[in-house]
């Protein structure tokens, strides 16, 4: 018998992880093509500017993706506290880690992108505030989770610090944003893109379609790295059962 | 010992008092806090230590931004609410810290009163400290950096700052106070989650210090004040799920 199909035997979700492996890389390829070739040229830019805008699309693939970890973490976390399983804490701890991923994805593209635009790399603008704090405290939730042996005293601090966390990232945006419309913005034509109202406002045929393909191509690049980490947690949670039975 | 005549020697089982309405609910929180300030007044090593770090980091920045800065009011709002987070810090991990350390925070948990109580007495007394910590600190910076802190929208403001850190400090402080590392934990999961309050109070201090009409500082004030409600009760809603598996 060979490993695959021991493992495939071992296994239910081997085939269809490995599905998900190959749509995911796929996937990517579509979404470079598409960001890349496929999408016109904004009708309003030249020179730099106009490159550097086709990394929007990969902006805001991560920044979908990140929002879904992010989202599925407090679901995780409440559905923890609730029913006191830790299946629902193996949820919100992949998605807090996928989701960080994606986050810093995030944080890469729109440097990247800032730089030719506004002119700087960053701008304590509400969105990058807001985004970097989220990062940070969800940097801290998986420092947190290692700092505690027992497996069910670790899911229920963690739930309530992940709950604790959701319930300021809303005050740390509204304060950003009346720290911005108190202090000018100091760097010319960063105001009208920094609320993002010309991107919605103003994309062309094949950039919504674009748009929509990149969004699509992150998702499934995020369910596949999701369902991974997902399925090491629970396998790790697995031993970690049978290392009690050992023992007792 | 049989548990019939353990019983009959200590009298009547005790039992969690948990009724009394508003009243006996504030007693039990001051007897918390009580204990507390009272272990505080004979160590002397919480608020002590808080106070001189905090006139320590004044003399610090104002070594730091000394001939630097054109003019001294630009930092000073900054200095102000870096010195509170950070010197609020030492006192928040030590006022669950000590008690893990002394073997002591099992006997409270027994004492038959409500988790929140022991939260709401614990909060009491950190507030004490970082207010003592503000009244020290306030002369210092003025001395310092010519700097005159005493308005009252600022003291609001102050005041309102410190409550939310110190509902959010005592609550983490619970939180990490078994963890491993409990000393560098607190202050990664506690300064994100206190973003809003320090940038909140940050500008309403400079804007104050500038000369900005109080009318369009008022939303600083809000901010302030609704986090202050909304980790409140929060707090009193989770807080007892800290300690449910002891």
């Amino acid at each position: 018998m060979t490993t695959t199909s021991l493992r495939r035997k071992a296994d239910p979700w081997y085939m269809p992880l490995l599905t998900l492996d190959v749509l995911a890389g796929l996937a990517m390829i579509v979404a470079v093509w598409a960001g890349l070739l496929y999408a016109k040229e904004a009708a309003n830019l030249a020179g730099d500017e106009q490159i550097a805008q086709r990394i929007f699309y990969f902006h805001m693939g991560c920044n979908i993706t990140a929002t879904i970890g992010f989202l599925i973490s407090v679901i995780g976390s409440i559905g923890y506290l609730v029913r006191r399983s830790l299946v629902w804490d193996r949820i919100a701890q992949a998605g807090v880690e996928v989701g960080t991923i994606f986050g810093f994805g995030i944080m890469t593209t729109g440097a990247i992108w800032a730089k030719p635009t506004w002119n700087t790399y960053w701008t304590w603008d509400p969105r990058l505030t807001t985004a970097t704090i989220t990062i940070l405290i969800y940097l801290a939730y998986m420092l947190f989770r290692n700092g505690m042996d027992n497996r069910h005293t670790r899911a229920r601090f963690a739930s309530i610090y992940a709950l604790f966390a959701f319930i300021s990232v809303p005050f740390t945006y509204y304060s950003a944003r009346i720290f911005r419309s108190i202090h000018p913005v100091v760097f010319d034509g960063a105001n009208a893109e920094a609320q993002g109202g010309d991107i919605v406002g103003g994309v062309g045929a094949t950039m919504g379609q674009t748009l929509g393909i990149t969004i699509t191509c992150f998702i499934i690049l995020f369910l596949a790295l999701f369902f991974h980490r997902w399925r090491q947690l629970n396998l790790e949670s697995r031993i970690e059962d049978l290392r009690e039975e050992l023992y007792q | 010992m049989s548990s019939d005549s353990l019983s009959g020697l200590l009298g009547r089982p005790v039992q969690m008092r948990t009724g009394g309405g508003a009243k006996a609910f504030l007693r039990k929180v001051w007897a918390v806090a009580a204990k507390d300030i009272r272990a505080e007044l004979r160590a002397k090593e919480v608020a002590s230590t808080m106070i001189v770090f905090g006139l320590l980091a004044v003399i610090i920045f104002g070594l730091a931004f000394d001939l630097r800065v054109p003019k001294s009011a630009m930092v000073v709002p900054g200095i102000l609410w870096v010195i509170v987070l950070f010197a609020g810090i030492l006192g928040l991990h030590r006022s669950f810290g000590a008690e893990i350390d002394r073997e002591t925070l099992p006997g409270l948990l027994l004492a038959p009163v409500e988790p929140s109580a022991i939260y709401f007495g614990k909060l009491a007394s950190n507030l004490l400290y970082l207010f003592l910590l503000e009244f020290c600190m306030l002369p210092l910076l003025l001395v310092m950096f010519d700097t005159n802190l005493y308005h009252p929208v600022i003291l609001l403001g102050l005041f309102l700052g410190t409550l939310g850190y110190a509902e959010v400090g005592t609550f983490f402080a619970a939180l990490t106070a078994n963890t491993r590392a409990r000393e560098s934990m607190l202050p990664v999961l506690l300064l994100p989650v206190m973003v809003p309050v320090f940038m909140a109070g940050v500008s309403l201090t400079a804007g104050i210090l500038d000369g900005r009409p109080v009318s369009g500082l008022t939303s600083w004030l809000v901010i302030l004040a609704v986090f202050d409600v909304i980790f409140f009760v929060a707090a009193y809603w989770i807080v007892d799920l800290i300690w449910d598996g002891i």
